[in-house]
């Protein structure tokens, strides 16, 4: 028989965190700390207009871009919020989660050999994503001494006469690093400069514990060069509802959209009205988690000060990104031990892309009570190790 | 300040002080002189548990009373109130808009009790023109906490 497959898609690896799901859902009392979603439940307004959709049998497909009423609402929320103004008619598409945004960006930009800038650690899907539209991925490794975040520098020295796109993943998941407005200006001049485009999936941009977030595109000249990608599921914890966004200059959302109808339709209907309410009254939701959020990340920071753990201090999402160098120990070594010794579960850095090397990533999308415990338990496991280096 | 440390204690009286300081990024010092004086303002009035006597089994009804009364010359709302806030068989006293004026809500070890007291004590005070007793048959939620259910984590153990 021929081989069924396509030689590209057997190339991408599978996550690497696989490994440690199939440990952890087999293990009795372990604590996890590997969850990407927020611990909160959708607000009950948010779901009851869901519901409420449903009764009155709006089941059926929306326009291919979304709800008009969602896209205005949307429109509304980014220029209050970021202070950029996007077309409803023609600038924002509705997609099946960020997720779908960046695919099809990818997919509506790149032409074979187009290079693609990923700074790492970060999200996992941009690699595979811009494989699959025939882009080349070149990584850029940020930096722990940066706080990591993008320089001009690094970027500068990434860019070759194919490049085209760059992904600008802040807030950052996994490292939490945010960029504040004049590392944003830094990147844009070399941006403009070159001629590049950049996809901006600002998916955490709600979870900001300095000021307020600033999106790249509402730099001067900047709109014009972004894929602003955003969503539902951090902001008002909607992951499963499966809707996102991407914002963007008409010609390239033609494209998108284009991709979209063929591959999905449309984004899920039910969602679409919640999403609706979500925009028009959730702003105090929003507001509530992100301060009960800010707690958290006060307290890791305070116990990994305690102990003694290296760690730069985060202003974004909801993870902590700790540093291990001192044990000697791979990311994944350090991961699976401390789950086989103490029962915790967290993400090696090297999930996120190997600059994540040397890192653990840490979750708070959970109760302080959950984490109490669980730093408990990481405090005697490195103090075992500790111990048993002298 | 004050704001934050009363949205986290209302949820939680029992947070750890030193916890608390942590989470809001100030010295445990000021965590302390803010209850303190808030204590002190009675701006907090009292730490209290949420029961669910149900579970444990103990034998417990409670009420909740609509109250009609005649303010009288010299004794407005307030009055009638303090003479029924006094009696510690009470758990709440709120003056109401609407179809009646005073909502009392009332704790007993059985129906007999409650019926006793709200004929006995509540009816025969002077000012009050009527009574409407409600018994509570089941407690879904108190004080924004869901007695009901309790909530699982049913989200995936590990996702990027």
């Amino acid at each position: 028989m021929r081989d069924p497959l396509s030689k590209t898609i057997v190339t991408i690896q599978p996550s690497g965190i696989r490994k440690f799901f199939d440990i952890v859902s087999e293990m009795k009392d372990a604590i996890t700390l590997g969850v990407g979603e927020p611990d909160f439940d959708t607000p009950w307004h948010i779901r009851d207009e869901g519901i409420y959709s449903l009764e009155k049998g709006r089941t059926f497909y929306t326009s291919n871009a979304g709800l008009k009423e969602l896209k205005i609402e949307i429109g509304h929320y980014l220029s209050r919020r970021y202070h950029v103004s996007y077309d409803y008619n023609g600038e924002i598409l509705v997609t099946v989660g960020g997720s779908e945004a960046i695919d099809i960006a990818m997919r509506a930009m790149l032409d074979p050999g187009d290079e693609v800038l990923i700074p790492q650690p970060s999200y996992v899907s941009y690699e595979p994503c811009c494989i699959l539209a025939n882009g080349k991925p070149v990584i850029i490794e940020l930096k722990a001494e940066n706080q990591f975040r993008l320089t001009a520098e690094e970027l500068e020295a990434a860019i070759t006469p194919k490049t085209k796109l760059l992904v600008l993943p802040f807030p950052n998941n996994p490292t939490g690093a945010i960029m504040e407005e004049a590392d944003l200006k830094a990147i844009a001049e070399v941006i403009i400069k070159h001629d590049l485009f950049v996809l901006s999936d600002e998916i955490y941009s709600e979870l900001t514990y300095t000021d307020n977030h600033v999106s790249i595109a509402s730099l001067p000249g900047m709109k014009e060069r972004t894929i602003l990608i955003n969503g539902f599921s951090k902001s008002y914890a909607m992951t499963g509802w499966r809707l996102g966004y991407a914002c963007g200059p008409e010609v390239i959302i033609k494209q998108m959209t284009k991709i979209h109808q063929f591959a999905i339709m449309c984004a899920p209907t039910t969602s679409q009205y919640a999403a609706v309410e979500a925009l028009k009254n959730g702003d105090e939701d929003v507001a509530k988690m992100r301060e009960e959020y800010n707690g958290r990340r006060r307290y890791l920071m305070h116990r990994f000060k305690e102990m003694g753990l290296d760690c730069f201090e985060p202003f974004g999402a909801f993870y902590v990104f700790p540093c291990i160098k001192e044990f000697g120990m791979t990311s994944d070594e350090f991961a699976t031990q401390l789950l086989h010794a103490q029962k915790v579960a967290v993400v090696p850095g090297t999930a996120f892309g190997n600059s994540g090397e040397g890192f653990i990533r840490i979750s708070y999308a959970y109760s302080l009570e959950v984490l109490k415990k669980a730093m408990d338990r990481i405090e005697a496991f490195i103090t075992e190790l500790r111990n048993e280096t002298k | 300040m004050r704001e934050k440390i009363l949205t986290f204690i209302e949820k939680n009286s029992r947070i750890d002080l030193k916890e608390l300081a942590i989470m809001l990024g100030v010295d445990e010092t000021v965590v302390m002189n803010e209850l303190e004086q808030m204590e002190a303002e009675h701006i907090i009035c009292g730490y209290h548990t949420i029961i669910d006597w149900d579970k444990v089994g103990m034998e417990k009804v409670t009420a909740m009373i609509e109250v009609r009364v005649t303010p009288q010359r010299g004794m407005g709302f307030d009055k009638v109130a303090e003479r029924i806030y006094n009696y510690p068989e009470v758990n709440s006293v709120y003056l109401i808009s609407g179809g009646f004026d005073f909502m009392v809500t009332l704790e007993g070890k059985s129906l007999r009790e409650v019926s006793q007291f709200v004929s006995e004590k509540l009816s025969t005070l002077d000012a009050i023109l009527s009574t409407k007793t409600n018994f509570i048959l089941k407690k879904y939620k108190d004080h924004g906490t869901i007695i009901a259910e309790q909530k699982k984590d049913e989200r995936i153990q590990m996702t990027p």
